[in-house]
């Protein structure tokens, strides 16, 4: 298994390598698409230079990295491409483990309820056999790093690949049952950008699953291990908050970084939903606009974590969709972190209802994205309404895409427990519907 | 045409809040308690004017006018006075209220055209601009630069109000004080410019109203605005400050000059003849000096016709002056209004020029701007600055205010001359905070000998709030002009003596070395256009994208809340009634 990961990681290097040497480069690295003024690399650089000019990063409002990020890159400003080839790698060696882990655990599980006979007999069908899952591990690996969003977002330096590395680590270590090296993961990637503070929920949900501690507000254990969990996360948290402010002396990164993520004051335009919306509204809406669409990222946890509880890996997945979705300022890079869990659901593709067609829109929308950019900024043949019409329908089909997986998910979920082929009371073949 | 009109009201309006605070002020300066200088002693006020005129080599003509109004008293000491004689009390009040130190502001209409026209006396930026030195006893200095640009506002009738933090800096070198007292912390002084002010008659009347003849009398009454504004170049200025009565500097006083700077274009609507009078360009001559001055002139530049082969003057005078102005020895015929007989039998002055036959010192420094790059996203702002000077270099000091909507990347600035990179000695960068304050970039550049320096910055264009874009988005956002400062190496030996008596159109900036005097020049205003959303559709937006969001919520929550069933076929509608009746009949239903 490992040579051929090792092909994998060697085409991938190799790829971006080429890429940086060419001059694709600069042209990727100002694409909207795939940097976000949060984490362009020009705008680490701004920080970076004005850090030499004696000006405090924070004082302007260019930059908005965290300040252990221009710690970091104040060592390793002159070999970022390595740096970032490196997070695409880690990123992508921690989800083949993750995923290797958890297909021998729900392997495992699937064996137990086998010889309890707890499967009825037409859906054995659906029972997955060792041999198919032999390859998903790869195929994660290799769909994340040949996906071309994310090698668009390597080559365009943008800080993204480091924290999908940081969420991909904070997977590794919650599947591999290590606590607190997930909790402090899972505080460095919600210092980096907040929105995956949502993760904790699946976090807390698998570590007790592994645990065999019920997920009972009566049991002493759960709450104890609830309490170990949260003080490991907030020690961390408050750990990383108080050395970034040691790092420069000041509080000032607190409102530029989180400040800057939640109230969205920069309307450059990205794949997101927020830009058009904030730069269209009505004034005196806008306060309530903006509350609403930030609780919508976290909205979605507490109903998904009820319904999801017994599986908090696709849980995992689908928080991590939601948050590509509906965050601020959303880049490809984004996106292609929670695509490549799509290999691990290829059990999945019978109850797919739309897959061809969100296919379809996504590819089309990812080559009309430059297209219709290169008509309102540069040609002027066309307005802004032309780029945000296809933002609008690249969210949609995302929004098909994981609403069709979470269906297919809970659809088969009921054909293990009532049996593949329902039939009417009348004997007749019966159809699901959802009531 | 709707900003005038817009600006006439804010004028009105503001003008009558100034009145309100004004009206407050006075009340509160009775009764004055003490007048400390030695009352009586010499004439405590004086006023001077001078219209200084410069044919230009490219046909052009450049009137000058300068008034000078000096006011010996103590406003330093806080004390209050309510006793005006030539100096307007409206500015008095503005600065004893505000504890102003030095106000300069000018009102500008066109670019002044270095490579053609040489050097102003008076350099000013298009639009208008407002730097002001607070003394050091102002505690809320924002607070009182916002209430000072309402108020003069209303003096000036002009769209200052509209200045605020988003397009205010604090210069730390380029504008330090031009009078006495050797203030640095520039924490006390606040500099804007509003590039895309238009300048109109209603700024010209109320300038005159605060001259002691008012446009009644004296080198005034030239100024009619149909003519003045119907040129290629016009700019009015105000410049406030202290300075010293002598050179030991025993006594001090207030300075107030007025400005005025003109440019007719005489050549193309002098059809191809060139000559020029009083009255063709002011359509008045003159009769009278004002009789509140203590000194009224006329200077006509003559240097380039010592022998009068070049154009003629009449009426001759035989009285010539020499003067040392921006590193140049010129001579100028002068003309004293305040003797009777330079007004001859017409009891009239009408100057005139008449041209007979042309190469032009080319000033020793000069800088030009622009925008490189093409489309919405991205572009570069490239200064160029000239050193014209054969064999000494020299350094400048270069301020750039540049508003929020343009995103500087400081890591992009390069300065090269000659080919090669010429690092700034000193670097001053204030990032900009969106839509609270602008970009702030100042450096000291050498500039080689005869070279050209170019410097260049990269920015983005920010896309704004749809409520954020002028009335008219397309037509671009102005960027204030690049000020750069210099000390210019001079041909001949300056006079380092600020107090002697000298025409008023040299003696403005200080001059502190014999080697070289100061300039200041203004480089163009840029016009950038910003990527701008469709104004017509906030409602279509808002429905849009609350649509795909209900989209994410609808189906998440639909796959949520709901459980998988299995779909039973309803019964007919006739079976089911048929079922009841047979129910009331106690007969068994149909299957």
């Amino acid at each position: 298994m490992a040579a051929p990961l090792t092909v994998v990681l060697i085409v991938a290097v190799t790829v971006r390598a080429c890429l940086f040497r060419s001059s694709l480069a600069d042209l990727i690295a100002e694409r909207v698409e795939v940097v976000s003024p949060l984490n362009a690399w020009k705008r680490v650089v701004e920080g970076l230079a004005l850090l030499d000019l004696g000006v405090s990063p924070y004082s302007g409002d260019v930059f908005h990295e965290t300040p252990l990020i221009i710690y970091l890159f104040h060592f390793l400003v002159d070999y970022a491409e390595i740096t970032f080839m490196l997070a695409d790698v880690i990123t992508a060696v921690a989800l083949y483990y993750a995923v290797q882990d958890y297909n021998t655990q729900v392997l495992r599980q699937q064996k137990f309820a086998l010889e309890a006979e707890r499967l009825p007999l037409d859906s054995l069908e659906l029972i997955r056999s060792p041999r198919q899952m032999y390859y998903i591990p790869l195929k994660v690996a290799m769909v994340y790093l040949l996906n071309p969003f994310t090698v668009l977002s390597c080559v365009a330096k943008s800080t993204c690949g480091l924290n999908n590395a940081i969420v991909a680590l904070f997977i590794l270590s919650t599947i591999k049952k290590n606590a607190l090296l997930s909790a402090i993961f899972l505080a460095l990637s919600t210092y980096q950008s907040i929105y995956p503070v949502t993760l904790c929920a699946p976090a807390v949900l698998y570590l007790l699953q592994r645990q065999y501690i019920p997920v009972n507000v009566r049991w002493a254990s759960f709450w104890w291990f609830l309490l170990q969990y949260a003080f490991m996360y907030l020690g961390s948290l408050f750990v990383i908050i108080c050395l970034s402010f040691f790092l420069l002396g000041s509080w000032d990164y607190l409102p530029s970084v989180y400040g800057f993520i939640l109230s969205v004051p920069d309307l450059t335009p990205n794949i997101g939903l927020f830009w058009y919306f904030f730069a269209e509204m009505f004034e005196h809406f806008r306060l309530f606009f903006l509350c609403v669409f930030q609780i919508n990222v976290f909205f979605y946890t507490i109903p998904l974590s009820i319904k999801l509880k017994e599986h908090p890996v696709f849980l995992i997945f689908m928080q991590l969709a939601v948050i590509s979705i509906f965050k601020s300022y959303p880049t490809v890079g984004d996106i292609a972190l929670y695509m490549s869990f799509l290999p691990v659901w290829s059990h999945l593709h019978r109850f797919l209802r739309n897959i061809f067609l969100v296919s379809c829109v996504l590819l089309a929308c990812s080559a009309l994205f430059p297209v219709l950019w290169h008509l309102w900024i540069y040609s002027g043949s066309a307005n802004s309404n032309f780029y945000y019409a296809i933002t609008l329908l690249f969210n949609v089909a995302q929004i098909l895409l994981v609403s069709d997986y979470f269906y297919a998910f809970l659809r088969r979920e009921h054909h293990l427990t009532y049996g593949l082929y329902l039939k009417r009371k009348d004997g007749s073949e019966a159809t699901l519907v959802l009531k | 045409m709707a900003e005038q009109r817009f600006r006439v009201y804010v004028c009105v309006r503001v003008g009558a809040c100034v009145c309100m605070c004004l009206g407050l002020c006075v009340w509160d300066a009775t009764p004055p308690e003490t007048t400390t200088t030695s009352a009586g002693a010499h004439p405590k006020d004086d006023f001077q004017e001078e219209l200084v005129i410069r044919p230009l080599q490219s046909g052009d003509v450049y009137a000058s006018f300068q008034f000078r109004t000096l006011w010996e008293t103590d406003f330093m000491k806080g004390n209050k006075v309510s006793h005006y004689r030539l100096f307007p009390k409206s500015l008095g009040q503005v600065i004893s209220k505000f504890s102003v130190r030095e106000l300069h502001i000018s009102f500008t209409q066109g670019y002044w055209r270095t490579m053609q026209w040489g050097q102003p006396f008076m350099p000013s930026p298009p639009g208008a601009e407002l730097w002001v030195w607070f003394q050091d006893s102002v505690t809320d200095v924002d607070g009182t630069w916002k209430e000072l640009t309402n108020v003069l506002s209303g003096i000036f009738c002009a769209s200052l109000n509209f200045i605020d933090s988003t397009n205010t800096v604090q210069p730390s070198a380029s504008f330090k004080p031009l009078g006495i007292g050797n203030v640095t912390d520039h924490r006390f002084l606040r500099y804007a410019t509003l590039p895309r002010e238009i300048v109109c008659t209603e700024n010209l009347t109320p300038w005159k109203k605060l001259l002691p003849c008012g446009s009644k009398a004296g080198l005034a009454v030239l100024m009619k605005s149909e003519k003045l504004f119907h040129s290629s170049f016009h700019s009015q200025a105000v410049h406030i400050r202290p300075v010293c009565q002598d050179s030991e500097c025993t006594t001090t006083s207030w300075e107030l000059r007025q400005t005025l700077n003109v440019v007719f274009d005489l050549h193309t609507s002098g059809q191809g003849k060139r000559e020029w009078s009083l009255f063709k360009m002011f359509s008045r001559t003159l009769t009278e000096a004002c009789p509140l001055a203590s000194s009224s002139k006329i200077y006509i530049d003559i240097t380039d016709n010592p022998q009068g082969e070049q154009f003629e003057l009449t009426p001759a005078t035989h009285l010539l002056s020499q003067a040392v102005v921006l590193g140049d020895r010129r001579t100028f015929s002068v003309y004293d209004l305040t003797e009777a007989n330079t007004f001859g039998s017409m009891r009239s002055l009408n100057l005139l020029i008449r041209w007979k036959s042309s190469d032009m010192l080319r000033p020793l420094l000069h800088a030009e701007r622009y925008v490189a790059g093409y489309g919405l996203q991205t572009g570069e702002i490239h200064t160029l600055m000239y050193n014209y000077h054969p064999f000494r270099s020299f350094p400048i000091l270069l301020l750039d205010s540049v508003p929020w909507y343009l995103r500087l990347y400081i890591h992009t600035l390069t300065v090269t001359s000659k080919g090669k990179d010429n690092k700034p000695s000193y670097i001053h960068y204030q990032p900009s905070k969106d839509r609270v304050r602008p970009h702030l970039l100042e450096m000291l550049v050498q500039l080689p000998p005869n070279s050209v320096t170019e410097v260049t910055v990269q920015f983005e264009r920010a896309l704004l709030k749809w409520t954020e874009y002028t009335p008219d988005p397309n037509h671009g956002f102005y960027v204030g002009s690049s000020v750069i400062s210099a000390l210019v190496p001079s041909m001949v030996a300056m006079d380092t003596n600020n107090t002697k008596e000298r025409p008023l159109f040299s003696s403005f900036f200080p001059c502190k070395e014999e080697s070289s005097y100061f300039v200041r020049i203004y480089t163009e205003p840029l016009l950038v256009n910003l990527p701008t959303p469709d104004f017509s559709m906030p409602y279509n937006v808002i429905c849009l994208t609350c649509t795909v969001v209900a989209v994410g919520y609808g189906s998440l929550y639909n796959l949520l809340t709901r459980s998988f069933q299995i779909e039973e076929p309803n019964p007919r509608l006739a079976k089911r009634i048929a079922n009841v009746i047979r129910r009331l009949r106690g007969v068994p239903p149909l299957a």
